[in-house]
């Protein structure tokens, strides 16, 4: 596995650690189940924390807790769902959470542009995938028509900017 | 009808270019098929029971006559010189070889086409009213806010992995031609007490193997609103739709589980958070943009009656009985719809060969403003022929050998591609269809009879619509031998009701003695002015039940 970060390959510098495993120095990113037990140690370490929620675990489960966490894992289980993508707008847009949103599983380049769209600034990609792979991949799309968590202009908003563009000079 | 700006096109060309990535990579080994599965079926290819087959999106069915040439040129280029329009107003090609997907694609995108989001767990194609624009009771022109959802709805990023496909459908009369209560969403246009025009939602409606009935969960969303309101759906479905059973996947799974109530309580939620943000608020302005799209031709200023129809009536029985069947009522004086049959007898329903749509392009063209719609029943619709040219339409139609005055009558069939094409079916649909076209094939006969609607499924996805026939035919398989069940009373009008079973299936042998044993029972019981359906409201099952399962 590969970490990209805002577009960059870079090494992870959070340490996954199952439930029964212990834990290491540094930063680390731990279960909801485990967050929840082991909340108040967890931030007595003093070190970067994040949380993965599982498909189905929703982020209002972690919303009051999100000052305190630099990584909010998103599981995608399988390709086909995509319950994530509405998981990472929430935690943007809904909880406005700043910190890195990582999406872990089954992330398939042909998936990183909705991802990016959607919130996500970290994917945890294959071996296989190059920084070729992925300029091709995130930028397949120069335009949008809806407006989703990356910022992007819509298709729509363009176009109102160009009317009005063309009515001003029009009225020169 | 709508045009695309420089955005739609570069969205749609980018979408070309991707796909060719794509198909390279498959076909030089680096992608599975096992992987290639999720990008094709994003561009509506699927790997059929024979070969491959593209699904070319054509939105709320609408088309121009250089749009329906290039079809004709993609069917004689790519495939065998035909094409197959579906029940979700779409045109499928069966044959076309994976290697040539790309430039099909190329040549579809030079006249503003594609296949985005023809399949896929995605928000499919949105369909409509094949007489919109032209309708006399039509609030309003529901091709606008068609459009406007197909935009909002193209490569959606939080919804191109949904948990099942997605349908959408939106009717602007109260007369439902769009089927809008067996779709995932059904919109409805209305009209409040203050004259503003906006929409009733409906929710969780879908045929298959669990067919339900959409509920509605808004008396009225403004049109402002429209699309949070939408995106506050496919977020709650999107959440909370179940991915453990891809049965149980569809969202009316997840109204049934939860209810209307909670379904729309949860909704209603979500929109009060989206609207919040404005994002997604849509300016009158860009409905107006796209509302100009659609404004009426230029119709002429006509007298109602037309003295060149009367007489052509009067001397020609076809054509008399084609302007019966086919021909309907126009909102504009001088003017009428027509509606052309794909269901030749003993032909296959939908299909249409690349010699025909050049030819309907030509009429469109000629006699109704260069534009033509598709059906929910695998027709084709000419929106606004002067009444005048009516025989001229009807001689050029039959010339084409599309001039079967049957539509909505018996031999007006709907079926799915079943086992002669599709990987999913256990029966034949197309010979069934074929045979009871056959038997009923007299037209005194069918006109007789009058509307009924004969829906024939190949297996229990539905996608041959039996459960909403008037008789609704499914095929199942019982080890290894086809059976056909039987379901009456189904309808997906503004009265939508899932058909009944009518008892034990029955064999190949005997499925069509069997339709015509209800034909018979039905003409019977009918009381006069009666259609089959309004029969079968009344009488209810038994008397059927009775004559199909007497023993003598």
């Amino acid at each position: 596995m590969q970490l990209i970060r805002n577009g960059k390959f870079v090494a992870d510098d959070f340490a996954t650690v199952g439930d029964e495993d212990a834990l290491p120095d540094g930063a680390v990113i731990v279960s909801l189940e485990r967050w929840q037990k082991e909340r108040d140690a967890l931030t007595a370490r003093n070190t970067p924390l994040g949380v993965r929620l599982k498909s189905g675990q929703e982020p209002s489960a972690i919303a009051d807790d999100l000052d305190k966490l630099k990584v909010v894992a998103l599981e995608f289980p399988v390709y086909r769902n995509g319950r994530a993508y509405s998981y990472a707008r929430l935690l943007r847009e809904r909880h406005g959470y700043t910190g890195e949103v990582r999406a872990v599983g089954n992330v398939l380049r042909d998936q990183f542009h909705f991802m990016v769209r959607c919130g996500f600034d970290a994917l945890e990609v294959a071996d296989n995938i190059t920084p070729e792979i992925w300029a091709e991949s995130v930028g397949a799309f120069s335009l949008s028509y809806q407006p989703a968590t990356d910022g992007r202009e819509p298709v729509l908003s363009l176009r109102q900017r160009l009317a009005a563009r063309a009515s001003a000079r029009e009225a020169v | 009808m709508y045009r695309y700006d420089e955005f739609d096109y570069q969205i749609v060309n980018e979408r070309v270019a991707q796909f060719r990535g794509q198909v390279a990579r498959r076909l030089s080994g680096e992608l599975t098929e096992d992987e290639f599965k999720p990008l094709r079926l994003m561009n509506g290819v699927y790997l059929q029971l024979h070969a491959y087959m593209i699904r070319v999106a054509i939105p709320y069915g609408t088309l121009s006559s250089k749009q329906l040439r290039m079809l004709a040129h993609i069917g004689r280029k790519y495939d065998r010189g035909y094409g197959h329009f579906t029940t979700r107003q779409n045109l499928q090609f069966n044959w076309p070889a994976l290697k040539d997907m790309p430039d099909l694609l190329h040549d579809l995108a030079t006249v503003e086409m594609h296949a985005i989001q023809t399949s896929g767990n995605c928000i499919r194609n949105v369909t409509s009213d094949q007489y919109a624009g032209a309708a006399k009771d039509e609030i309003e022109d529901p091709r606008i806010v068609s459009e406007i959802i197909r935009q909002w709805s193209t490569f959606h990023p939080e919804f191109s992995f949904l948990p099942r496909k997605f349908k959408i459908a939106v009717s602007g009369t109260p007369d439902d031609r769009a089927a809008i209560r067996v779709h995932d969403i059904g919109i409805q246009i209305v009209r409040d007490g203050k004259d503003a025009i906006g929409y009733e939602i409906y929710v969780g409606g879908g045929l298959g193997r669990t067919p339900m009935i959409g509920k509605k969960i808004a008396d009225f969303v403004p049109k402002e609103d429209l699309l949070a309101y939408l995106e506050a759906i496919m977020r709650v479905y999107n959440m909370y739709g179940r991915r453990d059973n891809i049965y149980k996947a569809r969202i009316k799974i997840l109204v049934h589980e939860i209810g209307a109530e909670e379904m729309k309580r949860q909704v209603d939620v979500e929109f009060a958070e989206i609207r919040k943000t404005g994002a997604l608020h849509l300016p009158a302005e860009e409905v107006a943009r796209i509302q100009a799209y659609f404004a009426p031709p230029g119709y002429e200023t006509l007298p109602d009656e037309s003295t060149e129809l009367n007489k052509a009536v009067l001397a020609d029985r076809d054509f008399a009985n084609w302007v019966k069947s086919n021909v309907a009522a126009h909102k504009v004086p001088g003017y009428a719809i027509v509606n052309i049959s794909l269901k030749p007898i003993g032909g296959t329903p939908g299909d249409c060969s690349s010699d025909q749509m050049d030819a309907v392009a030509d009429i469109a063209e000629k006699y109704s403003f260069d534009e033509l719609r598709v059906t929910h029943e695998q027709n084709l619709t000419l929106a606004d022929v002067r009444k005048k040219d009516l025989p001229a339409v009807h001689a050029a139609l039959k010339a084409a050998g599309l001039a079967t005055a049957n539509i909505n009558l018996i031999t007006d069939q709907i079926a799915c591609p079943g086992l002669d094409y599709c990987a999913l079916a256990n029966a034949r649909s197309i010979p069934l269809a074929q045979q009871i076209s056959e038997r009923f094939s007299d037209l005194d006969r069918q006109h007789d009879i009058g509307e009924l609607k004969i829906n024939t499924s190949g297996c229990i996805n539905a996608c041959g619509h039996h459960h909403v026939g008037h008789i609704g035919i499914l095929g199942v398989d019982k080890k290894g031998v086809e059976y056909y069940q039987v379901t009456l009373g189904g309808a997906a009008d503004e009265k939508t009701a899932i058909g009944d079973i009518v008892g034990p299936a029955f064999t190949e042998e005997q499925i069509v003695d069997a339709i015509e044993t209800i034909v018979t029972t039905y003409l019977g019981l009918r009381q006069p002015g009666e259609r089959f359906i309004d029969t079968y409201r009344r009488t209810g099952i038994d008397p059927f039940k009775e004559s199909l399962y007497a023993t003598h």
